[in-house]
């Protein structure tokens, strides 16, 4: 059991098919995933159809600097997570390292720049409930809670794609890896890239609509 | 080991390896093996079954004799649940009939048709040593019972559990002041993320793990049910994931994604509205109405395995089997809003979804005429797994067409929120489905535990919980038809007084009479259920030992491993040469012929 990390597992008769069904497994885990947003994309549409103005209104109060900012970093960090993958799979384990503690890092840097807009957000009253800003109409109060549910659930994701990524740090410190197996890096390479993804549609519909 | 795992079996190299090593905890509880986790899903699956058929009687109670304390279970009821005397009030009547509709859906018949069924079957027919993932299969298990019991303890805490239904619609589900609709909601936050990862490995070991020449048309149908099955959790259940989480939000943030503007309720608080209820509706149907073909679906592949080695012929249509499975899940995800005729959504929707759900009967009969052309000239072993698999056949079908006049806008506009409805869907997945999964269980029994379940009394056990069936659900439908609606806590007694008998919309003494035979045959099949539950428990010490690894004379693989199979299951890898069903062969030296036979 021991070895288990570095070979087949059991179940498999070959590294190929291994590498083949967890990136199978990935695959419909993310497609789970973009149902999940599915929904809360779906919810904005309604709501943005329903509510037009209200959201353009709303929509403008978001705080482009940071957003955009954040935009640069996850971008950034997929970039790194890339060259990563390619350092596992060319065998390179301390290039791997450092890429990958590239990516936590800019990981990290777009939770601290959030939790930053999250405090402004809150500092301008636009935190749905009692205390919302009076500036908007109410239908905006809806544009400022779906903010914060996916912006916050996108948060969730990114912070556990920061654990996987460290879990995948401390096996290439105990060298688990090697250009043979590296399915780990791959798979979590490709949540990262989702999560990234996400942003991105995040960032057009909430930041950047009715812009001028 | 990395080096011999390539060259070796599966089953001895890993039979040797880990065998010893396991304890007790490992073994049974943390276990990763695909057959313990089928068995552990399969048992906690049939005690929630049984924990929810239980708050059904004592509902029927409340229906049948109103206002009055109930016999034997009351001073439980008041002791637990605050129950004034034991007397059912509207309140508990409520929470018992939400969480009955959960725990039946969520708790019950999913892990135990798709994840029990599922875990032991699938990879020992696909000729796979585990699935794909074990350890996310064990923590598909816990998620499972984390949820379960966040279900189970919310009807202890202040107010007790939800009370909304299990469709928990809003604004509804968010207005009610207890904190119970707040539970519902984490767990089936648990629940939903348990289905997730089980239809992930699932979907992962069938397109990986097949043994070599197990083609796709080579799948035994039970198979194809649970890819299929699978698929639909996958894609149904994130929606109703997000939008459980936006109810949270509309609960516990004052936020208003379902709330309309206007409420004057005073539990709900500051709120701004403007929020859609429709939206709920839609969201939670988008899993609903799937959620419907992953109750049946197994139990119609379970069957199509009975009924195939019972009529020792090979199955008629099997690829007519298939791509009607494929087509009922493709059309599955556009029938959702026919639950939605009476909310106001509009005609030209109405009638697009009136049109998909006439389509989507068509493979649904193709499958039952499939099985039942099957039985043809067949020479039928009945035994206790083909009874329960021969009723479900009929049973099925009175659910069935019994949905049509639910499926067209304008007779739905009569039976909506009755007993009809009510009766329509019982048939599907009581008599239904939950034959189906009794005729498995005593079929995979013997590979379970190398011992026969007496037959005799799954006999009795079939003929008494047949008759109680329809003793129970057969008059629901005079009483819909009649204008009785659900989620009366006195069963219409106060509806039908405020009227004149006989009178449109009043409900006439021959109706409200049928309130107390049904709860009586209600309390009989909970009696019915008793040799049962003595013949599952008695029978793994005591029953009658298999003569062979294959009892039945079953061509599916499951039957060529050793009984129990082994860790790694098969003592030498298997090879696939043949379809699924290949029985009485002209020519054959035996009526069967197992897939792996060259």
């Amino acid at each position: 059991m021991a070895n288990s990390h570095e070979a087949v597992a059991e179940q498999f008769d070959d590294m190929p098919q291994q590498i083949e069904a967890s990136t199978l497994g990935m695959w419909t885990f993310l497609a789970t995933e973009i149902l999940f947003f599915g929904a809360l994309f779906l919810a904005y549409i309604v709501y943005r159809h329903t509510y037009a103005q209200a959201f353009a209104l709303a929509g403008r109060h978001t705080l482009i600097l940071y957003g955009t900012i954040n935009t640069a970093l996850l971008l950034t960090s997929s970039f790194t997570m890339s060259l990563a993958i390619h350092s596992a799979q060319e065998g390179k384990n301390k290039p791997l390292l450092g890429f990958l503690l590239l990516t936590i890092f800019l990981g990290c840097g777009f939770l601290l720049v959030k939790g930053l807009e999250y405090h402004e957000d809150v500092h301008e009253h636009l935190f749905p409930g009692a205390h919302f800003t009076r500036e908007l109409p109410a239908p905006g109060q809806i544009f400022w809670v779906l903010y914060w549910v996916m912006t916050g659930v996108h948060s969730i994701h990114l912070a556990a794609g920061i654990g996987l990524l460290a879990v995948i740090v401390w096996m290439a410190w105990r060298r688990r890896f090697s250009s043979y197996y590296h399915n780990p890096v791959l798979i979590s390479g490709l949540y990262w890239h989702f999560v990234d993804v996400i942003w991105v549609w995040l960032y057009a519909l909430l930041y950047l609509i009715n812009r001028h | 080991m990395q080096a011999t795992t390539h060259a070796l079996p599966h089953g001895a190299v890993a039979h040797e390896a880990h065998h010893e090593e396991l304890g007790f905890w490992r073994k049974y509880v943390f276990s990763t093996d695909h057959k313990i986790i089928g068995i552990q899903y399969g048992i906690t699956a049939l005690i929630f079954l049984f924990f929810g058929f239980c708050l059904m009687m004592m509902m029927r109670w409340s229906i049948a004799y109103p206002n009055t304390p109930v016999p034997v279970v009351g001073p439980l009821l008041e002791k637990v649940l605050g129950a004034d005397k034991g007397v059912i009030s509207g309140e508990v009547y409520n929470q018992f009939g939400a969480m009955h509709g959960t725990i039946m859906v969520f708790l019950g018949i999913v892990p135990l048709a798709f994840a029990a069924f599922g875990n032991f079957v699938v990879p020992l027919q696909i000729g796979a040593p585990d699935m794909a993932f074990p350890r996310i299969n064990m923590a598909s298990y816990q998620a499972f019972v984390v949820g379960g019991i966040i279900m189970l303890v919310s009807f202890f805490i202040p107010g007790g559990a939800a009370q909304a239904g299990w469709t928990s619609y809003s604004p509804l589900a968010s207005a009610v002041a207890t904190q119970g609709q707040t539970f519902w909601i984490i767990g089936m936050v648990f629940l939903i993320t348990s289905s997730l990862l089980g239809a992930v490995n699932f979907l992962a070991t069938i397109i990986q793990l097949r043994a070599p020449g197990m083609t796709w048309m080579r799948l035994p149908f039970f198979v194809w049910s649970q890819f299929v099955t699978g698929f639909l959790l996958l894609l149904a259940f994130p929606p109703l994931e997000a939008a459980a989480i936006m109810q949270l939000m509309d609960k516990v943030a004052h936020t208003s994604f379902f709330l309309p503007s206007g409420l004057q309720i005073s539990s709900l608080g500051h709120i701004s509205g403007g929020g859609s209820p429709l939206l709920w509706q839609h969201l939670f149907w988008f899993l609903g109405h799937p959620e419907v073909y992953v109750l049946i679906l197994p139990a119609m592949g379970i069957v199509c395995e009975i009924i195939a080695n019972n009529t020792r012929k090979p199955i008629w249509g099997y690829k007519s089997l298939v791509y009607s499975a494929l087509t009922i899940g493709f059309l599955s995800f556009i029938v959702w809003a026919h639950h939605m005729y009476m909310t106001g959504m509009g005609t030209k929707i109405s009638t697009f979804f009136q049109t998909t759900t006439m389509i989507i009967s068509i493979p649904s009969v193709i499958i039952l005429t499939c099985l039942f052309l099957s039985l043809w000239g067949a020479s039928i072993r009945f035994n206790a797994p083909m009874l329960f698999a021969l009723a479900f056949l009929p049973m099925f079908g009175i659910g069935g067409l019994t949905g049509l006049p639910l499926g067209f806008n304008y007779s739905d506009l009569h039976l909506h929120d009755t007993y009809y409805v009510i009766a329509h869907f019982h048939y599907v997945v009581a008599p239904g489905t939950i034959f189906g999964l009794f005729a498995g269980i005593y079929y995979w029994y013997p590979k379970m535990t190398g011992r026969h379940m007496s037959e005799f009394w799954g006999k009795v056990h079939f003929w008494t919980s047949l008759i109680f069936m329809n003793l129970i659900f057969q008059p629901m439908f005079a009483q819909g038809m009649a204008g009785m609606l659900r989620r009366m806590a006195d069963g219409g007694a106060n509806y039908s007084a405020a009227q004149v008998p006989g009178a449109i919309g009043g409900l006439s003494p021959m109706i409200m009479h049928f309130n107390q035979t049904i709860s009586i045959a209600a309390w009989c099949l909970g009696l019915a259920q008793i040799p049962f539950i003595i013949n599952f428990f008695w029978s793994i010490k005591h029953g009658k030992p298999i003569a062979s690894d294959n009892p039945w004379e079953a061509t599916t693989l499951e039957w060529q491993t050793p009984t129990p199979p082994p860790h790694g299951n098969f003592e030498k890898a298997p090879e696939v040469h043949r379809g699924p069903y290949e029985y009485s062969v002209p020519g054959a030296a035996r009526d069967f012929t197992p897939q792996n036979e060259a």
